[in-house]
C-alpha cells in the first residue's frame, strides 16, 4: 500500500466525479428524495402535535410525541435506503468505463499496486456520498433551530448513513469490476443491495437459528440501534467486515482479469 | 535490455503466441512486424505486465515481468494500439497525472509535464480537454504519457495507425529522436515504416516467430522484382525475356496502352538488367516503363512462411 499513490488516483477520480454531470444529478435526486420524505414527516409531526394539545389521547398513540421517534428515526430509515438506491449510480462506472474505453490497460501497466487503485477510486467514491450525507444535515439542522430534538440519535444515526453507505459502495466498486458494462454493474448492484436489504423479511418464515443468521446479515438492521442512538460494537464490524470483503473480491477480479 | 525466452500465451483454447523468443539491444530500435492478429499486442502486454505469459518468460532492465512487475513497471513507457487517454481531462492535467503516478517528485511534476508537452509539441493544446483533440495530438498525448517518466524502454503498439501522412512523418520523426536515449519496441503491420525507424526487425504471424533480420535485408530480398512496359511484339518479348540470364520467372501484367507489361523476378538482378537494355537496343523496342515494385509485407509473409515450410 502506497499512501501517495491512493491519493494520486483519488484525486483523478475525485476530478472526473465532479466534472461530469452525473454526480450532481445524482445529488440533486437525492436531495429531492429525502427532502420529500423529510417535509412529510415534519407536516404530519405538526399537524398531529397541534389536534394533540385538544386531544390528550391522540398524544398518547402517537408515541407521545417525541420528535426524535417520530420524525428523525423514520428520516434515517428512508434516508438508508434512498442511499443504497443512489449509490450504484455513482459506483457503476468505476471499473467498467476504465474496461470499456481501455483505460484500464495503461492504469494497470503504471507502477501502482492493485491495491492502491481500489483503494483510490473508493475513497473518491466515498468522498462523494460523503458529499451527499452532509448536503442532508440541513433537515436535523432545522429541527434543532426549530424543535428541541435529541442530538446523539442524530450524530450515530448519521455514522449509520455513512456506514451503509460505505458498505454499499465497496459492493457496487466489486460489481463495476466484473463487467465492462456500466448498466450490467449497476443491475447487479441494486439487485444485491436489495438481497441485503430484503433478506431480513423471510426471518419469520424460517427456524429461530437461521432467523438469526439472515438477520444478522441485513444491511438494514444494524442501523436500527445506531438510529436510536445505540453504538453497538456488533454493527460496526459488521459494515467493516462487508466493506474489506467487497473490496478484497475486488482485487481478486482484478487480478483474474490479468490470468485471463 | 529485454529478453523474452520461449513466451507462449494461451486465451482458453486458442494459442496467441507460441514459442517466441528473442532479445533486444539497449539504445536500439525493434520493430515488431506482423498482420493483424498476429500476435504483436499479445508480446507487448506481457512485457507491460498488463497480463503473465502462459509459458516462458520476459525480463526488462533486468526484472522478470511475472515477478518483479512493479520493478519493470516502474522503467517502461507503454503507448497501448487505440491510445486510451481519460477523455474528461485536460492535457496538461492528464500528464501531471500520469508524471505523479509513475513516481515522479511532487516538486518534479508540473516540470516533468512541461517538458515532455515541449517535446511533443502539445503546447497549443494543453489547456483543451482531451475528448476535443485532433486523433494525430492524441497519438502525441499517449507518447508523451509514455515519455514523462523518461522510462528505460518504450513499448509503442502501433503508434501511427490512423494519422494523415504529415502526422505520420511527424511521430515517426519523434520515435527516430528516442533512439539511443530510449530501448524501443514499436509494432506496425507498415513495412516501410520499419525500415524508416528500426535498426532490426522481428516478423511473427499467427503466433509465431517468422524472422527476426535487418529491415534492409527482408526488403532487398524480394525487391528484385520490377515492372516492365515495352511497345513490341508480345511474342518475340517473351520468347526474349525467358532467354535473358539473371531472371529468374516473368508473368505478363496488365498495362496501359498498347505497351505490353510484365513483372520480371530477377534472381541475379546485376545480370538481369543489363540483359533487359541490351534486348531493347537489340530489337529496337520502346521501353515505356521499368520500375522497381514494392514490396509489400503480403510478398515478405509469403516468401518467408512458403520458405520455412519447404
Amino acid at each position: 500500500m502506497n499512501i501517495r499513490n491512493i491519493g494520486i488516483i483519488l484525486g483523478r477520480e475525485l476530478r472526473s466525479y465532479f466534472s461530469s454531470l452525473t454526480v450532481y444529478v445524482v445529488i440533486l435526486m437525492f436531495l429531492l428524495m429525502t427532502g420529500y420524505f423529510f417535509y412529510n414527516l415534519l407536516a404530519t409531526f405538526s399537524v398531529v402535535s397541534f389536534q394533540a394539545q385538544t386531544d390528550p389521547m391522540l398524544a398518547r398513540q402517537y408515541q407521545l410525541l417525541n420528535i426524535n421517534e417520530t420524525v428523525i428515526r423514520p428520516l434515517f430509515g428512508s434516508i438508508s435506503i434512498i442511499l443504497l438506491m443512489m449509490t450504484p449510480l455513482l459506483t457503476m462506472r468505476l471499473f467498467a468505463e476504465e474496461k470499456k474505453t481501455g483505460t484500464i490497460e495503461l492504469l494497470l501497466t503504471f507502477p501502482v499496486n492493485d491495491v492502491d487503485v481500489v483503494l483510490g477510486k473508493y475513497l473518491a467514491c466515498l468522498v462523494v456520498l460523503l458529499t451527499m450525507v452532509a448536503l442532508t444535515a440541513t433537515y436535523p439542522i432545522l429541527l434543532v433551530i426549530l424543535g428541541d430534538p435529541e442530538v446523539v440519535p442524530i450524530a450515530t444515526g448519521y455514522l449509520g448513513l455513512i456506514l451503509i453507505g460505505a458498505a454499499a459502495i465497496s459492493l457496487g466498486i466489486f460489481t463495476s469490476s466484473l463487467t465492462e458494462n456500466q448498466i450490467v454493474s449497476a443491475s447487479m448492484s441494486f439487485g444485491m443491495l436489495f438481497f441485503f436489504w430484503l433478506i431480513s423479511y423471510s426471518v419469520p418464515l424460517v427456524s429461530a437459528g437461521l432467523g438469526q443468521v439472515l438477520s444478522y446479515l441485513s444491511i438494514n438492521e444494524h442501523i436500527a440501534s445506531l438510529s436510536k442512538g445505540v453504538v453497538d460494537s456488533e454493527d460496526i464490524i459488521y459494515y467493516l467486515c462487508f466493506i474489506v470483503l467487497f473490496l478484497f473480491l475486488t482485487l481478486r477480479s482484478l487480478e483474474t482479469k490479468r490470468w485471463r | 535490455m529485454i529478453e523474452v525466452e520461449n513466451l507462449t500465451k494461451d486465451y482458453g483454447e486458442f494459442r496467441a503466441i507460441d514459442n517466441i523468443s528473442f532479445t533486444v539491444e539497449k539504445g536500439e530500435i525493434l520493430g515488431f512486424l506482423g498482420p493483424n492478429g498476429a500476435g504483436k499486442t499479445t508480446v507487448m502486454r506481457i512485457l507491460t505486465c498488463f497480463f503473465p505469459p502462459t509459458e516462458g518468460k520476459a525480463v526488462v532492465a533486468g526484472f522478470n515481468c511475472f515477478e518483479d512487475s512493479l520493478n519493470v513497471r516502474k522503467r517502461i513507457g507503454y503507448l497501448p494500439q487505440r491510445v486510451p487517454l481519460y477523455e474528461d481531462m485536460k492535457v496538461s492535467d492528464y500528464l501531471r497525472f500520469v508524471a505523479a503516478i509513475k513516481g515522479t517528485p511532487a516538486k518534479e511534476v508540473n516540470r516533468k509535464a512541461a517538458k515532455v508537452m515541449d517535446d511533443c509539441g502539445l503546447g497549443d493544446v494543453s489547456g483543451k480537454l482531451i475528448s476535443t483533440i485532433s486523433g494525430g495530438y492524441r497519438q502525441r498525448v499517449g507518447i508523451a504519457q509514455a515519455l514523462v517518466n523518461d522510462p528505460e524502454v518504450l513499448i509503442l503498439d502501433e503508434p501511427t495507425v490512423g494519422l494523415d501522412p504529415k502526422q505520420i512523418k511527424e511521430i515517426r520523426n519523434l520515435i527516430k529522436d528516442l533512439a539511443g536515449k530510449h530501448t524501443v519496441i514499436l509494432s506496425t503491420h507498415i513495412l516501410p515504416e520499419v525500415s524508416i525507424l528500426c535498426g532490426r526487425v522481428i516478423i511473427i504471424n499467427k503466433g509465431k516467430l517468422v524472422a527476426v533480420d535487418r529491415p534492409e535485408n527482408l526488403t532487398s530480398e524480394s525487391s528484385r522484382r520490377m515492372f516492365l512496359r515495352i511497345n513490341g511484339n508480345a511474342q518475340m518479348i517473351e520468347r526474349e525475356l525467358a532467354g535473358i540470364s539473371g531472371i529468374k520467372e516473368f508473368e505478363t501484367a496488365q498495362a496501359s496502352g498498347e505497351a505490353n507489361g510484365y513483372i520480371v523476378v530477377f534472381d541475379d538482378e546485376k545480370r538481369g538488367r543489363p540483359g533487359i537494355q541490351s534486348m531493347i537496343e537489340k530489337n529496337n523496342w520502346e521501353l515505356m516503363e521499368m520500375r522497381p515494385l514494392e514490396t509489400s509485407l503480403e510478398d515478405i509473409f509469403i516468401k518467408l512462411v512458403t520458405k520455412e515450410e519447404a
